[in-house]
């Protein structure tokens, strides 16, 4: 057999010279007259030891990290295709304990294969959560999906099960289940990950969506700033149609499901579901007014399920292993896995998918291993950019809903920013506000006009931190979505834990 | 052309215009697909926009103008996007745009005189744990830092 050499093909590898590397494996190999294969994947998600090459040995797949085009001779030198020593081996991969410390199953197979070879994703028990679920009623996944207590991975944390049932029992012409893939929280890249590394997971979650809410149309709105996700996403479309699991029979069941990818604009509050169906239907991406909600006038007026692109990808696993199953991880009402990232000024920055109830720390001193700079932490950003920034003395908080609302903070998509001692809080509660305001989608006027305010008040020597709470507090009151209701979240956490550095005396004469 | 877009014609652009409206998709789709090709959308894509959508000319603009990828002008030969978001701020993101404005006298979003480089910001590429990120042309970039785009700027102001 040949030696297998696997070396990811996503965004962050490429940056990091994957190509480069690939190609500098196949000419050594063909210069040193040995066979190889060359296996292009997606990642592991182990952003820190990027580009992580991979080989089949008899002792399993042994890691090689952060390779670059120039280690590629020495490798061979050092008999790399029997998993050889060199210094950049980790050692097999199902023993690292970055890997083997999470549970994964939402991306236990991605960085494995090729993510367009539908054949691997059908060996690795691809799929099989779509034949139960073509064998089932409607109504019957909708209660395994309920069963799991699987919630919205977007942001919100909403049952998903209670939209499908809503569009299930809705009647109408077209139903459509719209895949939310906008990911615009700074600090989060799962849903690129699984898009580009197993982008069948994906398309099977929203079949097996379809199937539960009785519709036959599928659309990804997928933000403009992932391009290879586009590339991955269509080609494994066209490979799932090819294959009969979408169209207009699928594998013989009668079932119809078809998906099409739209590439978004360049717009963060498109990701709010309501703006994204706007914008889907080709206009400006402004808020709608809720009700009517769009489980039961979503797009083009019609039933429609939106959900996020790791809430679709948890569902393969629950059709499999049941909703049980999922509803007995995590804790209390957060139910199943969920997958973090860890970014910023962080060591050992990455994909960690663990059960809810982790703390804090754990993530960030476990895993993360503390800051690359090497300087202390100040403090971390949780849930994207209108999520809250926590110091030290919150670190112990357990990753959950419930536990987080308790505190004043949310999950949203599992993104962790971490930010060191230098770090200028006043410059991230300004930016928190100068980004509401470039975002704003105008609909409302404190959102519109407070966030601009907002910017200007702090720019102040002393601001007046008095207005600025009123101002957040309109904000909260008069905004229609998360956008402007929410900043005023990484505003008033960063003034109330980071005082001295908003224009007090004490902090102006240690300037 | 350098940026991988290839020159506005208006033929081609009617083809695509009628190519999204046949397969009942909406104005942005088609909006998406002459960026795709072109890079920007052109005048004279408004008044065919206008007559298969049946919308109004204001009506166009308002919706070109919402979204930032939806360009009326061609882009420059090279853009260098840096991300502006938190992640990135976190190791230096900042300062590093700073760096880049103090050397090309260029603001966000504005290209140089001669229309070889721009600067754009972005707000994350998902590219967070290894940042300072940003995209060179088509290419995505991490671990950037001063030396890096010196010398890229040097390279593409050829
Ligand atoms: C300003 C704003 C931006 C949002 N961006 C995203 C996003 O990028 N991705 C996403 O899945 N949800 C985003 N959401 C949440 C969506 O509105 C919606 O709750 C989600 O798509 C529902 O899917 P889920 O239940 O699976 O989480 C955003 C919400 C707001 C208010
Ligand atoms: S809060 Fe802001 S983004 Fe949300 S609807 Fe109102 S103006 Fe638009
Ligand atoms: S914050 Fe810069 S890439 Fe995500």
């Amino acid at each position: 057999m040949n030696a297998q050499v696997f070396i990811p093909a996503d965004t962050l590898a490429i940056a990091l010279g994957a190509d480069e590397i690939a190609a500098g494996f196949a000419a050594e190999a063909k210069a040193r007259r040995q066979d190889i294969e060359i296996i292009r994947t997606g990642s592991r998600g182990l952003c820190w030891a990027e580009p992580l090459v991979e080989v089949n040995t008899p002792k399993g797949r042994v890691a090689y990290g952060n390779i670059a085009p120039g280690d590629v001779a020495g490798l061979f030198e050092a008999g790399i295709l029997n998993g050889g020593t060199h210094k950049t081996c980790l050692g097999p991969v199902d023993d690292m304990p970055y890997l083997k410390t999470q549970l994964r199953f939402i991306f236990k197979n991605c960085g494995l294969y090729d993510p367009c070879d539908i054949d691997a994703y059908l060996s690795h028990g691809g799929f099989a959560g779509a034949r139960a679920a073509l064998a089932q009623k409607p109504e019957n996944i909708v209660d395994e999906v309920e069963a799991s207590g699987l919630r919205g991975r977007g942001g919100a944390g909403f049952p998903a099960a209670i939209k499908w049932r809503t569009v299930l029992g809705a009647s109408a012409e077209q139903k459509y289940i719209v895949c939310n893939a906008d990911e615009g929280d700074s600090g989060t890249f799962a849903d690129r990950l699984i898009m580009e590394g197993d982008p069948f997971r994906l398309i099977e979650g929203m079949l097996i969506a379809g199937l539960a809410a009785g519709a036959d149309k599928g659309v990804i709105y997928l933000r403009s700033e992932y391009p290879l996700a586009r590339k991955v996403l269509e080609k494994a479309i066209a490979v799932a149609e090819q294959q009969n699991w979408l169209g207009a029979d699928i594998q013989g069941s009668g079932k119809a499901f078809e998906i099409s990818v739209f590439f978004g604009a360049g717009s963060y509050v498109c990701g709010e579901e309501t703006a994204l169906l706007e914008s889907l239907e080709g206009k400006r991406g402004i808020v709608r007014s809720k009700p009517p909600i769009p489980a039961l006038e979503g797009l083009n007026g019609q039933p429609t399920v939106i959900n996020n692109v790791i809430t679709l990808c948890a569902v393969p696993d629950i059709l499999v292993k049941g909703g049980a199953w999922h509803a007995m991880l995590g804790v209390g009402r957060s139910t199943g896995t969920m997958t973090f990232q860890l970014a910023g000024d962080v060591k050992y920055g990455g994909l960690i998918e663990v059960p809810f109830g982790l703390s804090l720390s754990e993530l960030i001193y476990g895993f993360g291993g503390g800051t690359r700079s090497g300087l202390a932490v100040k403090a971390v950003q949780v849930g994207g950019p209108l999520g809250a920034y926590l110091p030290p003395e919150q670190f112990d908080t357990p990753m959950d809903y419930e536990a987080f609302a308790a505190i004043g903070a949310g999950i949203g998509h599992g993104g962790i920013v971490v930010f060191n001692e230098n770090t200028n809080m006043r410059a991230l509660a300004r930016y928190a506000f100068a980004f509401c305001a470039h975002e704003s989608c105008g609909k409302c006027t404190p959102c519109r006009i407070g966030s601009m305010r907002g910017k200007e008040l702090l720019a102040a020597d002393h601001p007046d931190l008095e207005l600025v709470h009123d101002l957040c507090e309109v904000m909260v009151e008069g905004s229609a979505c998360a956008m402007g209701a929410m900043t005023p979240i990484p505003v008033q956490s960063a003034i109330a834990h980071f005082p001295d550095e908003f224009g007090t005396r004490t902090a102006q004469a240690a300037e | 052309m350098a940026n991988g877009f290839v020159h506005w014609g208006d033929k081609q652009a009617l083809m695509l215009i009628n190519q999204s409206h046949k397969a009942g998709e909406s104005l942005t789709h088609a909006l998406r697909s002459l960026t795709d090709v072109f890079g920007y959308i052109d005048e004279r894509a408004i008044t065919p926009l206008m007559q298969t959508f049946a919308l109004s000319r204001a009506e166009i603009l308002g919706v070109t103008s919402y979204y930032d990828d939806f360009r009326d002008t061609p882009p420059a030969r090279h853009v260098i996007r840096l991300c502006q978001a938190e992640a990135c701020q976190a190791v230096g993101g900042r300062e590093l745009s700073t760096h880049l404005f103090a050397k090309t006298g260029l603001a966000l979003g504005e290209a140089a005189k001669n229309g070889q480089v721009a600067l754009e910001a972005v707000y994350c590429l998902g590219l967070c744990a290894n940042g300072p990120a940003g995209q060179i042309d088509d290419k995505p970039a991490v671990h950037l830092d001063a030396a890096i785009l010196d010398a890229k700027l040097a390279e593409l102001d050829q």
